[in-house]
């Protein structure tokens, strides 16, 4: 499990991540293995609850990296997502100090001789003991590696984009105290965006661009046998072909794939082994969020369900 | 296969992806890792690399399948080498492989004869990629080019010799003449196709902004009815421009003063020693327009798509209320923002539109009920050619307009040449705005609304 280098093929990526529960499609699978071959960070677009975060979750598993995660929000600065002084840190040595400062200073006579020994001490309190190091600068620590996820970005202000190309083109950042700090072993960077806000260029450039809408009929499948075993074949078939109905509705918002997943393991708990109407319309809540979803989806159940069964038959 | 990469990355530029070098890189060092063997997973790797949102990924997945369906050139190289030999030694060569033509008069033939008579296609079709590359057909931007490229290939595939060719056996054998005539007719469409479909990848770009460039200029009120759809997509165009340069946050306030009661709080910790600063933020502005157009039959198309950019900018300016008016005025917002553009044009107009216009009598109907949308930060746009049929101008209520509001825009769309002559009232008017312009195109519809809102930044 602990592999550490890159993987060999697209194949070796794909069946690595299934190990891990994640069914990847192929455009999933030839991201993360050209992440890592070119060692460029992956943009990851689409729905909510499609599955973005858990790519980044299933290759830190995968690949037995530690994984750090960085969670934005509106007014997220540097100070939060990079590094930090520790100022009481320095507060309290400077106070601790200040005898031995007397001490240093003491032999010089004038101003300017005592000015020239503090230079001489160089800056101290600038240095690495002091700096409090957030998400981003622990991801360049980590000397076995890791995977950095950049959660939803795009809720994110713009100049903390800005901030962050420096680490996305060549994994270092630049504190000016101390000089330019490169990764040890260069993280494998995930980003997730809802497309709430359209990001900059040169961030999207820096990115391989991943667009993950929601899954196929089989893959999807594939994606509920893997996360809930218990599931018996012929329900699996009906609810998602029943969720791809839904999905046809103009709604607020659509049921996306860990809305299947909860689904499943509603059904599941149910001890439900096949589709039936009181059933769906009790538990229609764990699918839709939105009363007037609910209410838009009520009278076309039926038909769904005649629908998702026969595909179940002739499937 | 370089070269053919690098004619893909134009033609995804001409499908509208943009690409810069630095990507274009990115993808070689892509390809180079995933190889080429494998179609889907090489068209995975450039919608990966290349492209950077949905609708580039959608334009790139067709033009990929469009630029890997033709002949590759660099597959038919050394054919190529062996083409230009065969051309000097023709006479020696070509006379014993060709009794698969199965007639002795083609004995003495040229070698593009010979191919077209023994009807390889994958030869010929091979052939018209070399000399496709030959007469660097990716280099098609307009359509008018297309003659001159089918010219070229032809040239290159030896049609010269295929037409001395044609004379002398119309002379000594007329049966293989028409066979031969037949063939190069049909030789004459491939490549015309070929070019055609090489004109759809290479040149869409450059012939839309030909196209644009030329529209965007066009007087408004002269467009014909096939251009109004295209006008449409343009200030769409227009609108999302504008969105993107202003819609950016607008966070970036200005510092104030210092805020000492945050900057305190904010370093209580360390004992009230000042490291971080809190400032004062600057109070801005924000936007409000309240815009009325005059929808009379003399402008109407104008106001049209004003009102189109004016409510395709909403995400920019959240306050816009629009007023339409000819004889009388009344407040469109509602119908604007409800239906689709088109409807909602037709409703207006259906309304009020195409009367003949009374500018006092709408500046009175607007006094009388919505004065008070005007506030000291609206922008109030008047859209209007300011004739008002003789009729009382009311100049006295745009001058009260004119105080209440923040800034008062008269665009015009005649010529300033034509101001004031006949019932025009553009002078009187004029006084009491701020800005007057002429507004004719497309462009100056941009620049006008651009100035707007870029007041409010």
């Amino acid at each position: 499990m602990a592999e550490h280098r890159p993987s060999a093929s697209i194949e070796a990526v794909e069946s690595g991540l299934a190990a891990q529960g994640y069914i990847a499609s192929r455009q999933i699978a030839t991201a993360v293995y050209l992440a890592q071959q070119i060692e460029k960070p992956i943009l990851v677009e689409g729905p909510a609850g499609v599955g973005k975060t858990e790519l980044a979750k299933a290759i830190a598993a995968w690949r037995g990296l530690k994984m750090i995660r960085l969670q934005c929000y509106e007014g997220l600065d540097e100070a939060k997502a990079l590094y930090e002084w520790k100022y009481a840190k320095q507060l309290l040595y400077t106070q601790i100090l200040k005898d031995k400062l007397g001490e240093v200073l003491g032999g010089a006579a004038t101003l300017h001789a005592a000015l020239d020994q503090l230079h001489d001490f160089g800056d101290v309190f600038f240095s690495k003991e002091f700096v409090e190091p957030r998400p981003l600068l622990q991801a360049l620590e980590q000397t076995a590696g890791c995977v950095l996820l950049i959660d939803e970005i795009d809720k994110s202000d713009a100049e903390f984009e800005s901030l962050l190309l420096e680490i996305l083109s060549d994994f270092q950042v630049t504190i000016p105290e101390l000089g330019t700090i490169v990764a040890v072993a260069a993280p494998t960077v995930i980003l997730t965006s809802n497309s709430e806000r359209d990001l900059g260029d040169a961030l999207k450039r820096r990115c391989l661009h991943l667009h993950i809408g929601f899954p196929e009929q089989k893959l999807e499948e594939r994606i509920v046998e893997s996360r809930v075993p218990g599931i018996s074949q012929t329900l699996r078939k009906q609810m998602v072909g029943f969720i791809h109905e839904i999905r046809t509705l103009d709604l607020k918002k659509l049921p996306s794939v860990s809305e299947t997943i909860d689904w499943a393991r509603v059904l599941v708990l149910l001890q439900a082994t096949e589709l039936g109407h009181e059933m769906v319309k009790d538990t229609l809540n764990v699918l839709l969020k939105y009363e007037a979803d609910i209410e838009a989806a009520q009278p076309q159940v039926s038909t769904f369900i005649a629908k998702a069964s026969r595909q179940g038959v002739f499937g | 296969m370089r070269e053919n990469l690098h004619h893909f990355f134009r033609a995804a530029r001409g499908a509208g992806v943009r690409l810069s070098p630095a990507e274009s890189i990115d993808a070689m060092r892509a390809v180079a890792k995933v190889g080429f063997s494998d179609r889907t997973i090489l068209r995975d790797t450039f919608l990966l690399t290349l492209a950077k949102s949905q609708d580039e990924k959608k334009a790139l997945g067709d033009c990929f399948d469009l630029f890997f369906n033709q002949p590759e050139p660099s597959q038919a190289a050394p054919d190529d080498g062996d083409a230009d030999d065969s051309e000097s030694g023709a006479e020696t060569t070509e006379s014993g492989s060709d009794s698969d033509a199965g007639s002795d008069a083609a004995q003495d033939l040229g070698p593009l004869a010979q191919m077209l008579l023994s009807q390889d296609r994958n030869e010929i079709a091979a052939a018209i990629a070399n000399a496709s590359s030959a007469a660097s057909l990716s280099d098609i931007r307009y359509f008018t080019q297309r003659g001159i490229f089918s010219g070229r290939i032809l040239d290159a595939m030896g049609i010269q010799r295929l037409r001395d060719d044609l004379d002398d056996l119309t002379a000594t054998n007329p049966a293989l003449a028409e066979r031969l005539a037949a063939a190069l007719d049909g030789l004459r469409d491939t490549v015309r196709e070929a070019v055609s479909q090489a004109l759809m990848l290479y040149g869409r770009e450059e012939a839309e902004n030909l196209r644009n460039e030329i529209l965007r200029n066009a007087p408004l009120s002269r467009i014909e009815p096939r251009q109004v759809e295209q006008m449409r997509h343009l200030i769409r165009q227009i609108a999302r421009r504008l969105r993107e340069r202003y819609s950016k946050p607008r966070k970036r306030q200005r510092r104030g003063h210092l805020d000492v009661r945050r900057t305190l709080r904010r370093n209580a910790a360390w004992g009230s020693v000042p490291f971080l600063t809190a400032w004062k933020r600057k109070h801005r502005d924000k936007p409000k327009i309240v815009a009325l157009c005059d929808v009379s039959g003399s402008v109407a198309r104008v106001s049209d798509f004003f009102l189109l950019l004016i409510h395709s900018l909403h995400e920019v300016v959240s306050d816009v209320r629009s007023f339409a008016f000819s004889g009388h005025l009344i407040e469109v917002s509602d119908i604007l923002e409800a239906k689709s553009p088109e409807e909602a044009m037709a409703e207006i107009m259906a309304k009020v539109g195409f009367g003949s216009s009374d500018y006092g009598g709408s500046l009175a109907d607007f006094e009388k009920q919505w004065m008070s949308a005007v506030t000291p930060q609206t922008t109030v746009i008047v859209l209007g050619d300011a004739r008002s049929n003789n009729l009382d101008p009311r100049a006295d209520i745009l001058r009260r307009i004119g105080e209440r509001s923040k800034r008062l825009v008269w665009l015009n769309p005649e010529g300033r040449m034509a101001w004031g002559w006949g019932d025009s009232e553009m002078p009187r008017y004029s006084t009491f705005c701020t800005v007057v312009r002429q507004c004719a195109t497309a462009q100056q519809l941009e620049r006008a609304v651009s100035d707007i809102v870029a007041t409010y930044q």
